[in-house]
């Protein structure tokens, strides 16, 4: 074993009925090296990483540490005592306790005895990390970055040799990544060997020194960072000569919708329970427009308002030049409307239920409580779906949660494409997928709006929304403050927007 | 796609051992073969006379039918109450109570000993089921409205329901005057099954038509598993939940003509004692999550006819009255624990380490 | 600054409260002096008394009437009732009555368990406790008397009417109550040793219905669909030989006088005294409710300065025959 090496996976297995999901796969890490893991959704990231912290136990292959050998984990408990300590997306934290008291509980060894001593030692590691939280202080008050950064601080203190951060910077902002990014580098100075599961790839490229490639549960190869371009990052990631990216940045201005013809929806004044202000929208036929904004600057509490989903309050809305009145989610799917929700596991996909129950579920509803589709109808339709956005799963009998998040992504697609809507409204619909199956989004989304659908797109990733958008409705502070649409649609002056009076100033 | 390559190790029998009826059917079989082995006279059924002179079937099968009729009965309201809500109604005993009471006042009117039956049995039956899908509804309510949990919700009936049973025919315990009543639980002249069997069979034939002629079973599922979900999708997750309980309060007006039929009287604080516990114990049975979510009807009512095969069977082996509880539980315990989800996977984790390793042999 | 001292004096109040609870409860509740209060109701003889709830059977709903007609403002008497059947709620009651100052505490306790303390209170506090329908474990002289039945005199009387019945072979299913209730030892007793005693008497089967007519009646199915030949019903109440009554009568099995199978139930409710009429039914033991008079005599004898001269008093208790009953008795005896 190389002497710098920290960890060693070799020939890993695992198979899950109906799936392989890791064929024989090898992972090193070395001494204070960030490295990437990437790959599409169902690559076999998160199983690799299961099996390493614990929470899988492989199939096949070894696993070695540096000075221990190889080693058997068997759950997350043997994981921790060997040094793999793992910071997941979702914080796995208590939020109603203190920083310290969450940095300190259920760590095996002795109990807590000592309040004082406890808070003291907590807040000289935050200092030494430079994390901007009080020891005493409750987690649930500090930003979802901070509390991240406690959990890297507790994974830290527990002389981990082994940090595994998996996506954690899908809820944090742009400078809540840059303050991760330096307690990353700090880190890596003092010699941890870190494990980063992304779907950025700038962030790869900022932070990482090493990636390592999977595909369809098999390895494709480990590179130094600098001999890797993005452009190959990605072909090799999909498997294929990527040229799709190109193709829709080829488009420069993204889509241009028509500006001509009636307007599908219309708003006024409207206004709902999650705090927006009272905003006015409308969409034209076969448009492209979307919400843009900070996050938590009240995009998809728009859209929420405009489907119903949250308690409207006032306004008044109108569908093809008719008022018509939306209170509830059936009232807008009645008025051929669509949405697809923020958060799939929270709000779109019934994850028990099968991937043929998942795609008719809208429009089986909107048929009504006693005329349920046949069993053939239902598999024609799945079928029909499953095939159209080359839905990867084992069978229309699968359950939903056991697919990539991805695929489960296209499924909702399906769902709410099969109800045939006038007009379609897309929360994040790319957030935490692969690159791949955003790049068919984001070409689904201009395929449908140029046969006549309307649409409302929403992103973070800004470049997104230029690509496909052809109006973009500027939103700060829970409500909207611009409009944005032809030359106006760059990156400047959507930053601009934004940034509103303070940046003139 | 090349990911998605199938495995096909012991297909067939992966998929009898998977599927979710397999416990139950395997726990039928034991006891058939257990009460083969003991007794092979168990499985007789002979044609005799009642005290009317009558013909009628008898035999423990026909009395596992028979008595097993008001469980079937109370197990497909439970199911859908644990699908849509994720958890379980312990009031059905005491909201027997109350149907069968109601019930008895329409019979019987104020005179708790009248020499004829004040009101024909239907009108007392459509009481009744008023009376029982208004429990439901009042649980259903706190349920779903209220977001109270199912358990404690249903406890306030659980608790006040056999005085309020008590309370309707002011603490007298009619007795209805016409034989003919008897007959809901009995046989009817000239036909020798008894009518239980033909009303749990009416039953289970009205809810799979439900299950089949509407989405009840899709909007249950979809309301137990995601309930923010359902919404989104034009489902209306307070009504499915408070529909599940209205359901099960139909069920337990009808469970409770049956009861009363029986002795065509009422003890207010007997009656239906502890079946709240077996029929949630038939879902259990059945293989189906309490925590709600997916279901499985036929499941479940196989689980209520296997705890009155177990019942008929302890009876019949005459086993001791300290020690019969302690049998049932050792059964149960046995059934739903191989029907848990982590055992079920380790199982079929064995079987395909056996299969492949029969392949490596080959 | 205020609230804080008024705070911090109902705080101490409180422990101090607590912590004479924890001594027998006798000194927060001298400070209720119990004369004072009786002055206040005038010449009515304040009585409070805990029950089991009357739904739990029609034994009890026929004890309570019973109670109801005896102690009410017209007889004299200022009557407090509560229900439970749960001993700690029954405790708690108990010296809720102590605290209001009744002359007497009339009991029918739950379990026969935990009482000495709260009888103990009442002494002190000169309150005189009646126990009726049930006995508990406590030192006699903390009671003035106790009124019950004796469950296992109902056995005798109706194993020995069996015997009498003369039959060559008797084979018996024995239907049991509740298990380790008074009334299923007492009724079961009587017929496990007739059984052990004599070579022609065999239980069939025994199993509890937990006085349920519904469980009498799959156990008696039970026996029959084994074509385990049997000619007595013995159960222990009449809503379980009801049950049974039902799965002869389904399966075409003749019962009652002079017929193949001989039914037996205890408590004499008015429909089975009926049945008993009717000769359905061959003989039904009474398990006396009315206990009410026989309180009543002993508070006038204790009012007017007597004594009792004896602490437990058996109730008198009959075993009706179906071939001797008549319409008075049911009218009598029926509950």
């Amino acid at each position: 074993m190389n002497e710098k090496r920290i960890l060693e996976m070799r020939g890993i297995d695992k198979t899950f009925p109906g799936v392989r999901a890791l064929q024989g796969v090898d992972f090193f890490l070395n001494e204070g090296e960030i490295h990437a893991l990437m790959g599409e959704n169902g690559a076999g990231k998160s199983t690799l990483i299961k099996v390493l912290t614990g929470v899988y136990t492989k199939d096949g292959g070894t696993i070695s540490l540096q000075g221990t050998g190889e080693v058997q984990i068997h759950s997350p408990q043997d994981a921790q005592n060997l040094g793999i300590s793992t910071v997941y997306q979702e914080i796995t934290l208590c939020p109603n306790l203190t920083v310290a008291e969450n940095m300190y509980i259920g760590r095996g060894k002795g109990q807590i005895t000592n309040w004082k001593q406890m808070n003291t030692d907590a807040e000289k590691l935050l200092r030494s990390l430079d994390i901007p939280a009080k020891a005493t202080q409750q987690l649930a008050s500090c930003s979802i970055a901070v509390q991240q950064m406690v959990a890297i601080a507790r994974a830290v203190d527990m002389e981990c040799k082994v940090l595994i951060l998996d996506e954690p910077t899908s809820s944090l902002d742009e400078q809540e990544v840059e303050k991760l990014f330096g307690l990353m580098r700090d880190l890596k100075s003092r010699g941890v060997g870190i494990i980063f599961v992304t779907h950025f790839l700038d962030q790869v490229y900022e932070v990482c020194d090493k990636i390592t490639v999977l595909r369809d549960g098999q390895l494709v190869g480990e590179y130094e960072i600098k001999d890797l371009p993005r452009v190959q990052l990605v072909a090799k990631m999909l498997g294929k000569e990527m040229d799709d990216l190109s193709d829709i940045k080829g488009e420069g201005g993204g889509y241009q919708g028509k500006d001509s013809g009636e307007d599908v929806f219309e708003a006024k004044d409207l206004q709902s329970d999650a705090g927006i202000k009272p905003f006015d929208f409308h969409i034209k036929k076969g448009e492209v427009n979307g919400f843009t904004g900070l996050l938590g600057s009240g995009r998809s509490e728009c859209v929420r308002a405009i489907f119903g989903a949250d308690r409207v309050l006032k306004g008044s809305v109108k569908m093809h030049g008719k008022p018509v009145k939306i209170a509830k989610p059936i009232d807008a799917m009645k008025c051929g409307i669509a949405y697809l929700p923020e958060d799939r596991k929270v709000d779109g996909i019934v994850g028990d239920l099968s991937v043929r129950e998942n795609i008719i579920l809208a429009l089986q509803v909107l048929t009504g409580f006693f005329k349920p589709f046949s069993r053939a109808k239902a598999n024609a339709f799945a079928d029909e779906y499953i095939k159209k956005l080359n839905i990867k799963t084992a069978s229309a009998d699968t359950p939903i949660k056991s697919l990539s998040g991805g695929n489960q992504q296209k499924v909702i697609l399906a769902r709410w494409l099969l109800m045939h809507p006038d007009y379609l409204i897309l929360d994040e619909p790319t957030r935490g997928i692969d690159v791949g199956t955003k790049v068919d989004i984001q070409k689904l989304v201009l395929e449908l709006a140029s046969e006549g659908m309307s649409v409302t797109f929403i992103s973070s990733e800004t470049d997104e929304m230029l690509r496909t958008c052809s109006r973009l409705v500027v939103m700060r502070d829970r409500k909207v403050v611009g409009e944005l649409s032809g030359d106006d649609l760059t990156q400047n002056k959507i930053m601009s927007t934004i940034a509103g009076g303070e940046s003139k100033a | 796609m090349s990911a998605k390559k199938k495995i096909k190790t012991g297909g067939i029998w992966k998929k009898i051992v998977g599927n979710q009826m397999f416990i139950p059917v395997l726990a039928i079989l034991i006891l058939v073969i257990v009460n083969l082995i003991k007794d092979p006279s168990f499985f007789v059924v002979t044609m005799g006379l009642n005290n009317d002179g009558f013909p009628v079937l008898s035999g423990s099968l026909i009395s596992i039918l028979d008595n097993g009729s008001e469980l079937a009965i109370l197990a497909i309201g439970m199911t859908l109450v644990t699908a849509a809500s994720g958890g379980q109604d312990i009031s059905v005993g005491a909201t027997i109570a109350v149907a069968g009471s109601a019930m008895l006042r329409v019979l019987c009117g104020d005179n708790p000993r009248p020499t004829a039956t004040q009101a024909p049995v239907i009108l007392a039956f459509l009481v009744a089921c008023l009376v029982g899908m208004l429990c439901g509804a009042f649980n259903g309510a706190l349920v779903s409205a209220f977001k109270i949990q199912p358990m404690v919700a249903t406890l306030i009936l659980f608790t006040a329901g056999r005085s309020i049973a008590a309370w309707i025919n002011n603490n007298e315990l009619p007795i209805v005057p016409d034989p003919k009543f008897a007959w809901f639980a009995g046989c009817i002249p000239g036909i020798p099954i008894p009518t239980s069997v033909f009303i749990a069979a009416a039953c289970i034939v009205a809810i799979m038509l439900v299950l089949k002629f509407t989405n009840l079973g899709l909007y249950t599922q979809a309301v137990g598993i995601n309930e923010n979900s359902s919404r989104l999708n034009g489902i209306n997750p307070t009504f499915i939940k408070f529909l599940s309980f209205v359901i099960l309060g139909l069920c337990v007006a009808v469970a409770a003509l049956i009861k009363v039929s029986r002795i065509s009287t009422i003890n207010y604080s007997v009656i239906a004692k502890d079946i709240e516990m077996d029929a949630i114990l038939a879902v259990a049975l059945g293989g189906n999550a309490l925590s709600g979510g997916k279901f499985n009807m036929w499941a479940s009512i196989l689980g209520a006819y296997i705890i009155q095969f177990l019942t008929t069977t302890l009876y019949r082996f005459k086993v001791d009255s300290e020690a019969r509880p302690a049998y049932k539980a050792v059964v149960v315990i046995l059934l739903v624990v191989s029907s848990a989800p982590v055992v079920r996977n380790y199982f079929s984790q064995l079987t395909k380490r056996f299969t492949s390793a029969k392949k490596e042999v080959a | 600054m205020k609230k804080k001292v008024l705070a911090m004096l109902l705080a101490s109040a409180m422990v101090l409260g607590l912590a004479a609870c924890g001594e027998g409860g006798a000194a927060s509740t001298d400070t209720a002096s119990a004369p004072a209060q009786t002055e206040a109701s005038g010449d009515l003889i304040k009585v409070g008394i805990i029950n089991n709830d009357p739904n739990e059977s029609g034994y009890r709903t026929a004890n309570d009437k019973d109670l109801k007609a005896m102690f009410n403002e017209a007889n004299g008497y200022d009557a407090k009732f509560a229900y439970s059947m749960k001993n700690d709620e029954q405790i708690s009651a108990a010296q809720g009555f102590i605290t209001d100052g009744v002359d007497y505490l009339l009991l029918s306790a739950a379990d026969t368990a935990g009482w000495d303390s709260v009888l103990q209170d009442a002494q002190k506090n000169g309150v005189k406790v009646i126990l009726f329908d049930r006995t508990i474990d406590a030192d006699p002289s903390l009671y003035e008397a106790s009124i019950v039945s004796d469950m296992a005199k109902e056995g005798q009387t109706a194993v020995d009417w069996l015997a009498g019945q003369g039959l060559s072979e008797y084979n018996v299913i024995h239907i049991q109550g509740h298990m380790g209730s008074a009334a299923q030892q007492g009724r079961s007793g009587a017929l496990d040793a007739k059984v052990a005693a004599e070579a022609n008497w065999n239980i069939v089967a025994q199993q509890t219905a937990d006085w349920n007519a519904e469980n009498a009646q799959q156990i008696v199915q039970s026996v029959i669909d084994a074509k385990t030949p049997f000619n007595v019903i013995y159960a222990e109440n009449d809503d379980m030989a009801k049950g049974a009554v039902a799965a002869l009568d389904a399966a075409g099995i003749s019962h009652g006088v002079g017929k193949d199978v001989i039914v037996m139930g205890f408590d004499c409710n008015k429909w089975a005294l009926e049945e008993l009429l009717k000769q359905n039914w061959n003989y039904d033991g009474q398990c006396n409710p009315f206990q009410a008079s026989y309180i009543s005599d002993i508070i006038k004898t204790l009012e007017s300065g007597g004594s009792v001269s004896e602490k437990t008093i058996i109730m008198d208790e009959k075993g009706f025959d179906a071939s001797t009953i008549t319409q008075a008795d049911v009218d009598n005896y029926g509950i």
